[in-house]
């Protein structure tokens, strides 16, 4: 199966003329749905956030009621708001994440690239570990109550063995098995990107540098990592953007107790709260589109250089 | 690396490798085994018996959860958003290979929508039909048409809002696919279909088509699959009704026998048949098509 990443196709040669008529209809479709479900939602919730609200309806006008509310106390500089605490919490989990995804990621790809041999078993091999991608995220996150429970795999195996004398507590529904979780549903995303520049380096610059007289450690910090860049960056896009809006994986593995600002925006709007939701959403959305146009930016200022 | 000894780097990784797939299928591994329990099983290890009894369990419907409606729910979703997902991608497809006005435009929104908090996306379909149901209620008041005011719910629904809200997710994946497979496409066959004297329509349908069939299977499973497993999107914007992945993600909290291991070894079963299906149709369409070439 072709993975997903790829760039935009060359332009098709010297198109005939008379056919970007028929292609503007054909991009219709698709286009009509981005519009309907995407463009004018996020519009909306722009607007919904300037909007004020009782316990029945929105009031359609404009305040900054909703931010102001959102950052209240935050000027207290002793205690943190609990909006600052939640951003801080969910920064801490997306880095964690990040880092863990990102090292295992590229330790498995450069395996999959680099070491294995015969096409056909890096094939095998990539599948094997993009199936799991393909099956229920909350599956696989219950999974671990069997292992990290109370009662659970884990603590018989240790308390068995004499390690402890109680069961660890902090094994599941903690800030581990919230991480653990993350990692086990998301490194899938570091692994194509990354494994999918590592396909297109070409073998004779390795070749090249251990003829030159690199070390294995080398060639990997200066060939490898430089030319699989844009993998990285591609898949800590795709981690740190999924684990900084979740309110899924952090309410099952954190056992409902820990909060996350997918967390925030989903009990407001149970309370038909939108404005306030819409406007932590909109806060959200700036605080990612900040972090991605870093790691891009990071991209283009090392390909100048 | 090309040395045909093996290093210690290379065991070291393999074994990295190994812990690694351990990690990701162990833990599924365990809750198929623990569905299989008998009456007396819980949640962990030891197992107690061997038997269906938790799948029956199932069967007959978790508290005040109704399993089979959500499960026909999200197969009749995941069928709609499997259909448009291969249509839409296939035609986008098509023509981002041709003198497309804004398709970089294009493209960078698909890209933005793969890479959206889901949250957020959720959120705004939720918002957009809701202001769209506050419009219709005051359009009917306008017009007086009492009647149809007191019958009128929500526009939110399966095939309205959540549909959308699916296809926002499945659709990056699909177009995507479309352009590794179209950067890998040799257009000469066209060109000679059209040499021939063959119309766009017959040349797409019997030259390019073919060609292009076992990946849009895989688009088609994407598709499926996705939308079968999919929360995030859903959860704001499907309004009253719940799909599987919602049933199941309220179960988490309420259930604590080994039913729920039972609903998920069944909708893993489900994800894992939708995708040997495909790659098994993938792979015969792959098949007949060579053997017509050769």
């Amino acid at each position: 199966m072709s993975t997903p990443t790829a760039s935009l196709p060359s332009p098709a040669p010297a198109p005939a003329p008379g056919r970007s008529l028929a292609a503007w209809w054909q991009a219709m479709p698709l286009t009509t749905v981005f519009v309907l479900f995407f463009l004018i939602p996020l519009a909306l919730i722009l607007m919904v956030s300037f909007w004020d609200f009782n316990e029945y309806e929105l009031l359609p006008g404009f305040t900054l009621k909703n931010y102001f509310s959102i950052f209240e106390g935050c000027g207290n500089t002793s205690d943190l708001c609990v909006t600052f605490k939640t951003y801080l919490s969910t920064f801490k989990f997306s880095f964690l994440v990040w880092l863990i995804t990102l090292v295992t990621g590229f330790a498995v790809s450069y395996f999959l690239a680099f070491h294995v041999r015969s096409q056909g078993v890096q094939t095998l091999l990539f599948v094997l570990c993009t199936i799991p991608f393909w099956t229920s995220n909350v599956i696989r996150m219950i999974s671990w109550v069997p292992l990290l429970g109370r009662n659970g795999l884990v603590n018989q195996s240790l308390a068995g063995l004499g390690v402890v004398n109680q069961p660890i507590e902090w094994l599941l529904f903690s800030d581990f098995s919230v991480v653990l979780a993350f990692v086990h549903l998301y490194t899938m995303f570091m692994i194509v990107p990354i494994f999918n520049s590592m396909m297109r380096i070409d073998r004779n610059l390795i070749e090249a540098a251990s003829d030159s007289g690199a070390s294995a450690w080398q060639t990997l910090w200066n060939v490898i990592v430089p030319l699989s860049r844009t993998g990285i960056i591609i898949g800590s896009i795709f981690v740190i953007t999924i684990v900084m809006g979740d309110f899924v994986t952090i309410g099952v593995m954190g056992g409902q107790q820990i909060a996350s600002i997918g967390k925030i925006i989903q009990v407001q709007t149970s309370y038909l709260q939108f404005p306030l939701a819409a406007a932590n959403a909109v806060i959200l959305l700036a605080l990612v589109l900040m972090i991605i146009w870093a790691l891009t930016r990071m991209v283009d200022i090392r390909k100048e250089l | 690396m090309n040395s045909d000894k093996r290093t210690a780097g290379f065991w070291f990784l393999a074994a990295f490798f190994a812990l690694f797939v351990l990690f990701l299928y162990g833990p599924m591994f365990v809750i198929v085994v623990l569905s299989f329990q008998g009456p007396e099983g819980g949640l962990t290890f030891p197992l107690r018996g061997v038997s269906l009894h938790w799948f029956y369990k199932l069967a007959e419907g978790l508290g005040v959860v109704d399993i089979g409606t959500a499960l026909r729910r999200s197969l009749g979703l995941g069928l709609a958003v499997m259909a448009f997902t291969v249509v839409l991608s296939v035609l986008a497809g098509l023509a981002f290979r041709k003198k497309l006005a804004g398709a970089n435009t294009l493209f960078f929104v698909v890209v933005a929508s793969l890479i959206m908090p889901s949250i957020i996306v959720s959120l705004g379909i939720g918002l957009e039909f809701r202001l769209l149901d506050t419009g219709i209620k005051k359009v009917l008041e306008v017009f007086g048409m009492t009647g149809t005011l007191e019958g009128y719910g929500t526009a939110l629904g399966l095939f309205t809002s959540a549909l959308g809200a699916h296809l926002t997710w499945t659709l990056p994946f699909g177009l995507l696919i479309m352009f590794a497979v179209f950067n890998r496409f040799n257009p000469a066959y066209e060109e000679a279909a059209r040499d021939l004297g063959a119309t766009p329509w017959q040349g797409f349908r019997h030259v390019v088509l073919p060609l292009i069939a076992p990946s849009v299977v895989g688009i088609g499973m994407f598709g499926f699959t996705l939308s079968w497993d999919e929360i995030a999107r859903t959860s704001q914007a499907i309004g009253d009704v719940n799909t599987l992945p919602l049933e199941l993600q309220g179960l988490t909290t309420t259930v604590t026998t080994p039913s729920i291991y039972a609903l998920g070894t069944v909708t893993t079963v489900v994800s894992l048949l939708v995708m040997a299906l495909a790659l098994g149709l993938a792979w015969w369409l792959d098949r007949r098509q060579k053997k017509g070439t050769r």
